[in-house]
């Protein structure tokens, strides 16, 4: 019965659905069969037209399906550019987070600023351009030292907020200002956030993308340009994904992944492309390793390296920066233009050889070779990790060094990390 | 003893043409001078038309074309891989490019920093400030290395007018257009570096998009540079936005 006006007020609507349909006509010939036993005449069932049911409107972005799956890279650049979505070659205008600039290229970067926008020209957000005075400095020579004043004139003038100065030259502890080496500087001043877009006008500004960050390098006009308009023309690069796995033995060091990547795919192997590492390895590892990694991404010729923000992250951000940030991640069906996959627990330690970051080489193939002179520094091997690893060595191996070797801590953090250790 | 297992799969799902470094870099010129000057807002703009219709109203007005330079003159010739440290070194990085004397002094130490076994004679003679040298010949990656924007510099400032390698690390061809001091040129086809020799006289032609080498008689097919052309013959992304009327220019 409950069928029979359930057909019947279907058939009176504008349309049927087809599961109705099939109820109708079997209830039809009951329905005939009935009026005709209590002498009511049935309405016959015409269907007038079908239609799909309509539904609920649902916004697109709710379903999913509609937008394109993005990279981590692609997803930074688009909400940076104000785009729903980009795909890889597309050039768009981006916003820029932080710009930074030292010594080398600052001058250089000032004096475009100043003849393309004019000698009384404002940089395009004060608290957002970083100069990190940081690679000729606590020397003699004049031009360098010149060099830093330019720097020091500009901030003067521009009120830049972020300035880490250096104004006694004897004494390098005498400068409460000076921070160090620019990229490891970035990360402990706060500066380096997930979701975020940085430039540098060095090549190690890569360095960055450990905080889940679009982060690369540009020359002095670029630089100059975004000093004045806050955005930059770039080419969306394609990703290639690095998946790590397996436990971390002791022996390693995150320069040792890097150096087995870079020595698997050359100096040229991630040209114009963003390097994506990912995995349990890549999850145990903390913030200074994971620096390491992104680093050497230029080394590869790499645009950017990214690893995805976690608690890690998180943590270390802690009580360094105020400044929001929204992370963002690789989406599940997000187009990878190739894919390594290694098996961490199964790597030995390696090296380069002269005279090319990609002439790798296992260490134990290279014991018998006669070692100069060691340096323990820079950006990418001057970090706490970097001085925790090499000082377990000097002690389990009789507490001296057998040649002349230069420990070159990257920032006055590292120190300080150094004497509580 | 364990070996490294490392899987590469290749999910190239982008046609070869694109990954191709060279052709992508030239469309994004060509994309690059598209871009609508409005949503520039620090700089002045004259218009908010699209900006293809901008350049060729002004490429119209100022007689311009597809790059139609010609370059000849000796030919200086490199390899593989040539890092930015040995096009200027490190230690010549505090001459500031923007100032004009300490220009000059770059183009002076333009690649003092290949080693002298593998490249004997100097791109600039000793005592020179300019090299004899218009063009450079070399392969893959050229310009690897450091961010440096001296090391385009110091070529240009050095008189060099153009290189031709078979690709470019990213930054330095960036630089190269940005600036405008070098044409990064790209060919069509590897081996050329090993066919050619220091000193050969070459001409080289963007209409035609070729390389002729007058000593030995052999040519070589170009890849166009596409839109960076223009922008390297105004003198740069600056000079090119004001002379195509995407910014003010500086007396306004």
């Amino acid at each position: 019965m409950a069928s029979i006006s359930a057909a019947a007020k279907a058939s009176s609507a504008a349309f049927v659905h087809k599961n109705e349909l099939a109820a109708a006509a079997t209830t039809q010939r009951q329905r005939r069969a009935s009026a005709s036993a209590s002498g009511r005449r049935a309405r016959s069932v015409r269907v007038r037209a079908v239609a799909t049911p309509s539904r609920a409107p649902r916004a697109p972005a709710s379903t999913g399906s509609v937008k394109s799956a993005m990279t981590t890279t692609e997803k930074i650049l688009a909400r940076a550019s104000e785009h729903a979505s980009l795909e890889p070659g597309e050039n768009v205008w981006v916003n820029v987070d932080v710009l930074m600039t030292h010594d080398v290229c600052g001058p250089g970067t000032i004096g475009i600023f100043k003849r393309e926008f004019g000698e009384d020209a404002k940089v395009w957000d004060r608290e957002k351009v970083v100069i990190i005075p940081d690679h000729y400095i606590f020397t003699s020579d004049e031009r360098a030292n010149r060099n830093v004043d330019i720097l020091r004139d500009f901030c003067a003038e521009q009120s830049i907020k972020y300035f880490y100065d250096i104004k006694d030259l004897s004494n390098f502890k005498a400068n409460p200002d000076y921070k160090g080496v620019c990229h490891v500087a970035l990360a402990q001043e706060g500066h380096c956030r997930p979701g975020e877009v940085l430039l540098g006008t060095d090549s190690h500004t890569c360095n960055a993308g450990a905080f889940g960050q679009f982060a690369t390098g540009i020359g002095n006009t670029d630089a100059g340009f975004v000093m004045g308009t806050g955005k930059a023309l770039l080419k969306v690069p394609p990703t290639i994904r690095f998946v790590l796995d397996g436990e971390m033995p002791p022996y390693l060091l995150a320069k040792d992944l890097i150096l087995q990547i870079i020595g698997e795919i050359s100096v040229s192997g991630a040209t114009y492309k963003s390097m994506e590492f990912v995995g349990s390895t890549v999850e145990s590892l903390n913030m200074e390793e994971r620096m390491t990694l992104c680093n050497m991404v230029i080394e590869a010729g790499g645009k950017n390296g990214v690893v995805p923000a976690d608690e890690t992250t998180f943590k270390y951000l802690e009580g360094k920066t105020s400044v929001e940030y929204e992370p963002v991640y690789s989406d599940a069906q997000a187009r990878f233009v190739s894919d390594y996959r290694f098996d961490v627990s199964k790597l030995e330690p390696v090296v380069a050889k002269p005279h090319s970051p990609d002439n790798r080489a296992l260490a134990r193939e290279c014991k018998d070779v006669k070692v100069d002179r060691v340096y323990i520094g820079s950006c990418t091997g001057g970090k706490t990790e970097d001085f925790f690893a090499a000082a377990k060595l000097f002690f389990a191996s009789g507490k001296k060094v057998k040649v002349p070797t230069f420990l070159v801590p990257a920032t006055q953090k590292v120190i300080v990390a150094e004497k509580i250790y | 003893m364990a070996t490294a297992t490392a899987t590469a799969l290749s999910l190239t799902e982008v046609a070869p043409a694109v990954l191709a470094l060279v052709p992508a870099v030239s469309r994004a010129f060509r994309h690059r001078s598209r871009v609508a000057p409005h949503r520039r807002p620090a700089l002045k703009c004259h218009q908010s038309r699209p900006l293809t219709a901008v350049a060729a109203a002004a490429a119209a007005a100022a007689g311009d074309s597809p790059s139609t330079a010609v370059f000849h003159g000796e030919c200086f010739v490199v390899g593989d891989n040539i890092d930015t440290d040995q096009i200027i070194p490190a230690e010549h990085l505090t001459l500031v490019p923007s100032k004009p004397d300490e220009y000059r002094k770059l183009g002076s130490f333009a690649f003092v920093g290949l080693p002298t076994a593998a490249y004997p004679t100097p791109f600039v003679a000793p005592g020179e400030e300019k090299s004899r040298y218009a063009v450079i010949i070399g392969g893959a990656n050229f310009g690897c290395g450091s961010s440096r924007e001296h090391a385009p510099v110091a070529l240009g400032a050095a008189g060099a007018r153009a290189v031709l390698a078979e690709s470019y690390a990213r930054i330095f061809f960036r630089n190269s257009v940005a600036t405008g001091e070098v044409y990064p040129l790209e060919l069509a086809d590897t081996g050329a570096w090993k066919e050619c020799k220091t000193g050969d006289v070459v001409t080289v032609d963007l209409a035609n998009c070729i390389m002729i080498n007058h000593t030995s008689g052999k040519q070589y097919k170009l890849k166009p540079i596409g839109d960076a052309g223009p922008v390297i013959e105004a003198g740069g992304i600056f000079a090119y936005a004001r002379k195509t009327g995407m910014i003010a220019s500086k007396s306004a």
